[in-house]
């Protein structure tokens, strides 16, 4: 792609953006339409666009396929950690509110993680998903 | 009659949209066809689940004290699980597309079959 | 300590999930074949442990139920355990534990060297929904857990050595996907009714709306997915390429366990929810399941006898076994519930003991096909008398656990005044004789072919769990305590307030 010198000017201008807006509707989750599902895959979106225009060598250099196979398990284990921190401070699975003195804190402290969780294994597994499917090009 | 029709179109866009996407898994033999009718299908069942969320008058349901009506989020909340299942179909449906195409050398159903009574 | 004991105790019902569940990243992250099955075979052991403890929970103080996360229900996901599921929650953990215990050599034989800790990892993860779908009390949650654990299994299935095992994924995949598909909108047609999710909370909403339609389409899309799922006739038809080109140990753990539970899911909705007047009286849904149980019985044993294949005769065996869990639950009477559950029970070791059998004979020749069982009675002596015993149990052999069920299904159909029904069954069990006796045959009385005299054993690792499942099968037969008081306790818990 290195003729298309539009595409690759708008979309180095735009990948910050759409990273910034992805942790915006991440972390806007609390309060408003958002959290870890959409935002996950709009941050994943920021990498497709990178390697569709610079290519699945560039990609693969900012986000190694063995660092983002090991996201996914990390954003599942982040969720199910906060499910057990729940258990051992005394609570049901998945109970926030023990996770802090104040219930609403640690509801809000819980549902934080949680969704970063969901985030990182959304992200990182769209990102395994576009790799696996362009590396396939035998 | 009309009236009744009228009133219950999001539940004649779902149906709609149900048989089309059943009726291209069914009929269709090309393997990604077969999947494109399959999310249409899946899509339909989220659509007929969102608009159940929706209260007459209600706005989204963001807390405000402007407003008392809500529409129901729970639906959306189960959706949202279930096009999150669907994506993972989907995916791992087309890997298994793609998969078929390399050691088959064809995604056509009759094909298929045909390679598969040889061995 | 005991407040620690206690502490535990209290949160069994999430544990049975999330220790599977969080056994499946780290399974990930392990990288390695070997230590991937350490983390997946320590989770199955604890699974199985606290399907034990719940078991004898249950059957002892009464139902549990779990609030996660703490809000209480009908608002907050509930899970449940009572008889009826802790029985399904044992049998799906003890059979995932014998199976991880039979896969290394299996594994390390038919799966790619890089992607074995993979396997580790989609196998238990298949666990986790299947244990899920048993262990929540939400409608909702029920679908999330199918999928979870449909998801895998189509990987597993893909991951069969053979090319047909790809297009028997993919076919999986679709029917499946149809069938998860048609239970979510028989779930969101009851949620537009009652406006709740929670399985006791519909049970107390739906008798005041049960004449509507929409809960009468609902009843009929629910059925129909779950039918799918469970592989009942006419909608068997990605069961027998997937279980036949699937490796050996996802056939032994899928055949065992996948189609039980959606047929429990099958029971939990036909009598906790819907009830089963809504269900028998208002539609006539035991006449249905009653005529396709019985054509699935003599449809899968006539298809099982052609076959050259002994994984697809197998699998179309298990047809024929889900007709007769399904005519125990048309029944729809205590002695049919309980029937049906104690088929699932005996059936899941049967089917779990000959697919490992056939692990292992694949693992010595290469091949599950009939003509290549020529001699084994003689070079695999041991894993021969495993697939006896378990066939015995097949056929319903008196101090089999086969018999058990049988005896149960007879006098279910006795009580409910069908004795033709027993005369179907009979017959439908002399057609399995015939491929069991092929089976035999193939085996006992056949000389191996030239150049392969020097065909031994399968390694110990294989051989014992195959044993184990086998001589479950026959201590089930003579010590029936177990399934039949669970069994039994569930049915009067399934049938509450009802009939």
């Amino acid at each position: 792609m290195r003729h298309h010198r539009v595409l690759r000017i708008i979309s180095k201008l735009l990948i910050p953006f759409i990273m910034l807006f992805a942790l915006y509707v991440q972390f806007h989750g609390d309060f408003g339409p958002g959290g870890g599902f959409q935002a996950g895959v709009i941050f994943a979106s920021a990498f497709i666009l990178y390697g569709l225009i610079f290519g699945l060598e560039n990609v693969r250099k900012v986000a190694p396929p063995a660092v983002v196979t090991r996201l996914i398990a990390a954003g599942v284990l982040l969720y199910a950690g906060t499910g057990y921190a729940g258990l051992f401070g005394g609570g049901n699975f998945l109970d926030y509110s023990v996770l802090r003195a104040d219930p609403v804190a640690g509801q809000h402290l819980g549902i934080m993680v949680i969704e970063f969780g969901v985030g990182t294994t959304v992200a990182a597994t769209m990102i395994t998903i576009f790799f696996l499917f362009a590396g396939r090009d035998r | 009659m009309l009236q009744v029709i009228l009133d219950h179109y999001n539940y004649w866009i779902a149906i709609f949209l149900m048989m089309v996407g059943f009726y291209t898994v069914v009929a269709r033999g090309n393997l990604v066809k077969k999947l494109v009718g399959l999310n249409i299908f899946q899509t339909s069942v989220f659509l007929l689940y969102i608009s159940m969320g929706k209260v007459t008058g209600g706005t989204a349901p963001i807390l405000d004290d402007r407003f008392q009506v809500y529409s129901n989020p729970i639906p959306h909340v189960l959706i949202l699980t279930a096009i999150v299942v669907g994506v993972a179909t989907t995916a791992l449906g087309l890997g298994l597309v793609v998969r078929i195409r390399e050691s088959y050398g064809t995604i056509e159903e009759d094909e298929l079959d045909l390679a598969d009574g040889e061995t | 300590m005991s407040g620690l004991i206690g502490d535990l105790l209290a949160h069994l019902p999430a544990l049975q999930v999330v220790v599977p569940l969080a056994a499946a990243p780290l399974c990930l992250l392990a990288g390695r074949a070997g230590l991937a099955w350490i983390i997946a075979f320590t989770a199955a052991v604890a699974a199985t442990a606290t399907a034990a403890a719940l078991a004898y929970l249950t059957f002892h103080n009464g139902t549990i139920s779990y609030h996660m996360g703490g809000w209480a229900p009908p608002w907050g996901i509930e899970y449940v355990v009572d008889t009826a599921n802790a029985l399904i929650l044992l049998l799906v953990s003890a059979i995932a534990t014998v199976v991880l215990a039979f896969c290394p050599a299996s594994v390390a034989r038919e799966i790619r060297p890089g992607s074995q800790h993979l396997f580790y990892c989609m196998f238990i993860l298949c666990l986790t929904g299947l244990l899920g779908i048993a262990v929540t009390g939400d409608a909702f949650n029920v679908f999330v857990f199918l999928e979870i654990s449909s998801l895998s299994s189509y990987a597993l299935i893909a991951m069969g050595g053979h090319r047909k095992a790809l297009t028997a994924a993919f076919q999986y995949l679709i029917m499946g996907t149809i069938g998860a598909t048609f239970f979510l909108i028989g779930v969101g047609l009851l949620y537009m009714m009652t406006g709740t999710l929670n399985m006791a909370d519909l049970q107390a909403r739906i008798p005041a709306i049960q004449d509507s339609r929409p809960v009468a389409a609902a009843m009929a899309f629910i059925t129909v997915g779950l039918a799918l799922k469970a592989a009942l006739f006419p909608l068997h038809l990605w069961l027998p390429n997937a279980y036949a080109s699937a490796p050996s140990a996802v056939s032994a753990f899928i055949a065992a366990t996948a189609t039980k539970v959606s047929l429990y899911v099958l029971l939990r909705f036909t009598f906790t929810i819907f009830g089963a007047n809504f269900a028998f009286l208002n539609l006539p849904l035991h006449w249905v399941l009653l005529v396709l149980a019985v054509i699935a019985m003599f449809a899968g044993s006539f298809s099982a006898i052609f076959q050259r294949d002994v994984k697809r005769m197998l699998a179309y065996s298990s047809i024929a076994q889900i007709g007769y869990i399904t005519l125990a639950i048309s029944l729809a009477s205590s002695a049919g519930i309980s029937a049906a559950l104690i088929h699932i029970f005996n059936h899941g070791l049967m089917k779990a003991a000959l697919f490992c059998a056939m692990g292992c004979i694949f693992y010595r020749i290469g091949s599950t096909r009939i003509e290549h069982f020529a001699g084994l009675g003689r070079q695999m002596p041991w894993t021969m008398t495993a697939i006896v015993a378990a066939g015995l149990s097949l056929l319903g052999v008196p101090l089999t656990a086969g018999f058990i069920s049988k005896w149960y299904l007879v006098q279910a159909a006795l009580q409910a005044d069908l004795w033709w029904l027993v005369i179907l069954i009979a017959a439908s069990s002399l057609l399995a004789l015939v491929y069991v006796w092929r089976l035999v045959e193939a085996m006992y009385f056949k000389a191996p072919p030239a150049g392969r005299e020097d065909v031994g054993e399968a390694p110990l690792s294989m051989l014992l769990p195959t044993l184990l499942l086998a001589g479950l099968n026959i201590y089930f037969g003579l010590d029936t305590r177990l399934p039949v008081a669970m069994a039994e306790s569930a049915a009067a818990l399934l049938l509450r307030g009802q009939m």
